[in-house]
């Protein structure tokens, strides 16, 4: 039984904080569908539209009947673990400072024969377990042999904390306390079990309901920051940036209407300071030094949360200039992203549809609560993937996209 | 006798022409070293100049060459043409790691009987840097990159140490019986002057050693090391002419990615193919007087001894209880000390057995010798692709009547 998860002491200021360093990240072309599918926490293995037949490791033919129509499908997980070894010595550097470690060969229900990290609960060969698809710390796909049924702690498996973010006994930053959706975000981190959870707002002379009660709760630490302000970006950078484990940007500045039925440029530029320049400003700042503290201890840095938009994906011309800034910071969360991986911080987009909230007011349902919201980041974290789209319309709108953008961006055109 | 004699010669369609006239001779080793500064080419050179010294013949006349080397990478064997100054009239380049020496035996063997060639060198050499294995491992196979190196880097002790905790699970194998295996070749290599491990190992030094991926521990594990192997292949009538001694092949099998349906590996394409080597070699398993098998780790040692018709399958723990394989036990085993002992030269390594047993054919052994030894079975196998070794391949060699 895995054991649950200790509060971390104190970090020792004497001892050199440990460098990351990643598992290998080198993939085949090929391979890297198993990693788009576990960047959204699917397990899809390759098979074949002709023969039906469900191969792996990945390859660009089937191997009964050579057909080259490969879709990644969606697998059962279920399987018997066939064998089973403890590396007590590794080649790669990542490994070899965390043996012992557990793998496992399964037999899969599906057909072929997987390479699995292994759960410390799943018991001895021949046993049944379920597989399933985690990105690894350097954000690439891997397959994992879990337990059939859940058992206690355990997301504290030490194997399985590598490919994760859970928030338990980690330091939070929410830059924005005062909307409906920080609020929902703390309190689903306090749930969570995070140690502490610093809450940015800005104009202080706003007093928005919800938030005395927000400063009440004992994790809870309020610090002043307007993400349109470089010096108040650095100036928290500066003090607490060496100690955020997960950094959750939701600060949005959201307001209706496209080109025409709105004269000017102020709105757009708000936007724009707001839901680009500022996570910009909030990744110069406080990237660099998260990067650093990957793998300092248990409660590592581990995470950067973007709360974009399924506006970031296709314009929805009724909110045009909104969607136009979310795309913009979609854009830039993939440089982040890139820039991130090579020391194994996760940055993690959030594209929901429409909130429950003044700023969707004449939009139909269904509109995503705010709850909803921050337990799907919460969920995202824990499971430690990388592209959430959160409620029933991202979901709608996500496989329209994918079906054909083209179409979709007329569908949008039509309201 | 081990296992049961020679079975009846079964009738295939298309009988398979024998090895008739065609001699294996000259085996030289180049030394083995943990570490080289030098690369697999000056490995690779070393043993044609060996080659040549041992026989007093000139590079011209070398008119068939057969490489393998992991290590040549970018180059292969057109470019070792140039590298050496030969230009050979039959080349061939053998990327099949343990079962390269017997597959080049077989395609050199057959040149040389169609006349292609007159005399082929066969030759395995690699170096090992300080760090060349692990960015071998790296890009070993596709699938090796893609679904095995990111789990752990355990490189091939985790792909055996998955094979071995399968076949203890399901064959009651214990460690003792593999130490037996190890402690036999150690003490097979204390005499032999190239074998990296020469300190005598004890079957409590063995149970005692480190984890290294469980089950298995430091001495079920080879050592890569740099080093080379090598032959030629003739007419029998020419290396009478050159006054060399010689051995015969007798019969050869190979066979690549067998029983593909096995959700593990516990058998290779020799269990395919065992009736075909007997049958063309007119021997059988009871007949060896010494084998050399593949032997990077003793699991599959075991498989080898099984699948070959030593003995039944899953038996072969039973087996190594019952016999001795030192070389002067009941069934001298890897009687040089095989891998385990004298080092994993890379591809040489696919050549270490098959050198050997041409020493023991040709009564110059490095080491100690096996009394009276006329008929010698070699086993290779080669390339975790993925979950399993895909090459695999054997040949029975014989001395020679003259």
């Amino acid at each position: 039984m895995t054991e649950p998860l200790r509060r971390p002491k104190r970090k020792n200021p004497v001892l050199a904080t440990r460098l990351s360093v990643l598992p290998p990240w080198q993939r085949s072309r090929v391979a890297l569908g198993l990693t788009a599918a576990a960047a959204e926490g699917r397990f899809a293995l390759q098979r074949c539209a002709d023969c039906g037949t469900v191969q792996y490791p990945p390859r660009e033919n089937c191997h009964r009947c050579l057909g080259d129509q490969l879709p990644w499908c969606e697998v059962d997980g279920g399987g018997e673990l066939i064998s089973q070894t403890t590396l007590l010595h590794s080649h790669d550097l990542f490994f070899r400072e965390r043996v012992p470690w557990r793998l496992g060969m399964v037999k899969l229900d599906c057909g072929p024969v997987v390479v699995v990290h292994l759960h410390a609960d799943v018991g001895a060969p021949a046993t049944r377990l379920r597989v399933g698809a985690r990105l690894d710390r350097a954000g690439m796909g891997v397959l994992v042999g879990f337990p059939e049924q859940d058992v206690p702690n355990m997301a504290d498996d030490r194997q399985l904390r590598e490919m994760t973010c859970d928030p338990r006994f980690r330091k939070v930053l929410v830059t924005d306390g005062k909307t409906a959706v920080g609020q929902a975000l703390v309190r689903a981190l306090v749930a969570a079990g995070a140690d502490r959870i610093w809450v940015g707002h800005s104009e202080p002379w706003k007093m928005l309901p919800g938030f005395a009660e927000l400063a009440a709760i004992p994790q809870v630490t309020l610090v002043p920051l307007d993400v349109t302000n470089a010096l108040s970006v650095r100036e928290m950078g500066g003090e607490i940036g060496a100690r955020v484990d997960i950094l959750i940007n939701n600060a949005e500045y959201h307001r209706a209407h496209g080109i025409a039925s709105r004269h000017g440029t102020e709105v757009a530029r708000a936007e724009m300071d707001v839901n680009y320049f500022g996570l910009l400003r909030l990744a110069q700042e406080f990237g660099p030094v998260m990067r650093a503290r990957v793998a300092d201890g248990q409660s590592s840095a581990t995470a950067w949360v973007n709360l974009l938009s399924i506006f970031a994906l296709s314009n929805f011309p009724a909110h045009g200039t909104f969607s136009a800034s979310k795309a913009a910071a979609f854009s830039l969360a993939q440089c982040l992203r890139a820039e991130m991986r090579p020391a194994g911080l996760r940055v993690m987009n959030v594209f929901p549809g429409p909130l429950d909230d003044e700023w969707n007011q004449l939009l139909p349902p269904p509109k995503l609560a705010p709850e909803a919201l921050a337990k799907a980041v919460v969920a995202a974290l824990r499971d430690g993937v990388e592209d959430v789209y959160p409620g029933d319309v991202a979901q709608e709108w996500i496989t329209r996209y994918r079906e054909n953008p083209k179409v979709l961006e007329r569908e949008l055109a039509a309201g | 006798m081990h296992g049961p004699a020679r079975p009846e010669a079964t009738q295939h369609v298309t009988t398979r022409m024998r090895y008739e006239g065609v001699a294996v001779a000259v085996p030289v080793t180049q030394p083995y070293v943990r570490y080289s500064v030098r690369s697999a080419h000056w490995f690779i050179a070393e043993v044609l100049s060996k080659l040549l010294k041992t026989t007093g013949l000139r590079k011209e006349q070398i008119d068939g060459l057969c490489v393998s080397g992991f290590l040549l990478a970018p180059d292969t064997a057109v470019g070792l043409t140039q590298n050496l100054g030969v230009s050979p009239r039959w080349l061939d380049h053998i990327p099949m790691g343990g079962a390269c020496g017997v597959v080049a035996l077989r395609r050199a063997a057959r040149a040389v009987q169609a006349g292609d060639a007159e005399i082929v060198a066969c030759i395995a050499g690699d170096t090992n840097h300080v760090d060349s294995f692990r960015q071998t491992l790296g890009s070993f196979s596709q699938f090796a990159r893609d679904a095995v190196y990111p789990y752990g880097s355990g490189g091939p002790n985790a792909s055996f140490a998955f094979l071995t905790d399968y076949y203890m699970r399901t064959t009651g194998a214990r460690r003792e019986d593999f130490g037996k295996l190890c402690v036999a070749q150690r003490t097979n290599a204390l005499p032999n002057p190239v074998a990296l491990f020469r300190k005598p190992l004890s079957l409590q030094d063995y149970l005692d050693a480190r984890p290294i991926a469980e089950p298995l521990h430091l001495f079920d594990c080879v050592m890569p090391c740099a080093g080379g192997e090598g032959f030629l292949v003739m007419s029998e009538d020419r290396a009478r002419s050159m006054g060399l001694r010689y051995a015969q092949l007798l019969g050869s099998i190979e066979r690549h990615n067998a029983f593909p349906e096995d959700p593990i590996q516990m058998r290779g394409g020799w269990a395919m193919d065992k009736d075909d080597l007997y049958d063309q070699a007119g021997v059988g398993p009871g007949d060896m007087d010494f084998v050399e098998v593949y032997d990077d780790y003793p699991v599959i040692t075991a498989m080898q001894l099984e699948d070959l018709g030593f003995c039944a399958k899953s038996a072969a723990p039973q087996f190594i209880r019952e016999n001795t394989f030192t070389c002067d036990g009941s069934l001298p085993l890897n009687t040089s000390g095989g891998q385990l002992s004298v080092g994993q030269a890379g591809a040489a390594g696919g050549y270490l057995g098959l050198v050997e047993a041409l020493r023991q054919l040709t009564d110059q052994p490095l080491g100690a010798p096996v009394p009276s030894a006329r008929l010698g079975l070699v086993s290779g196998f080669g390339m975790i692709n993925y979950d399993r070794g895909l090459c695999s391949g054997a040949v029975v060699l014989a001395r020679s009547a003259a």
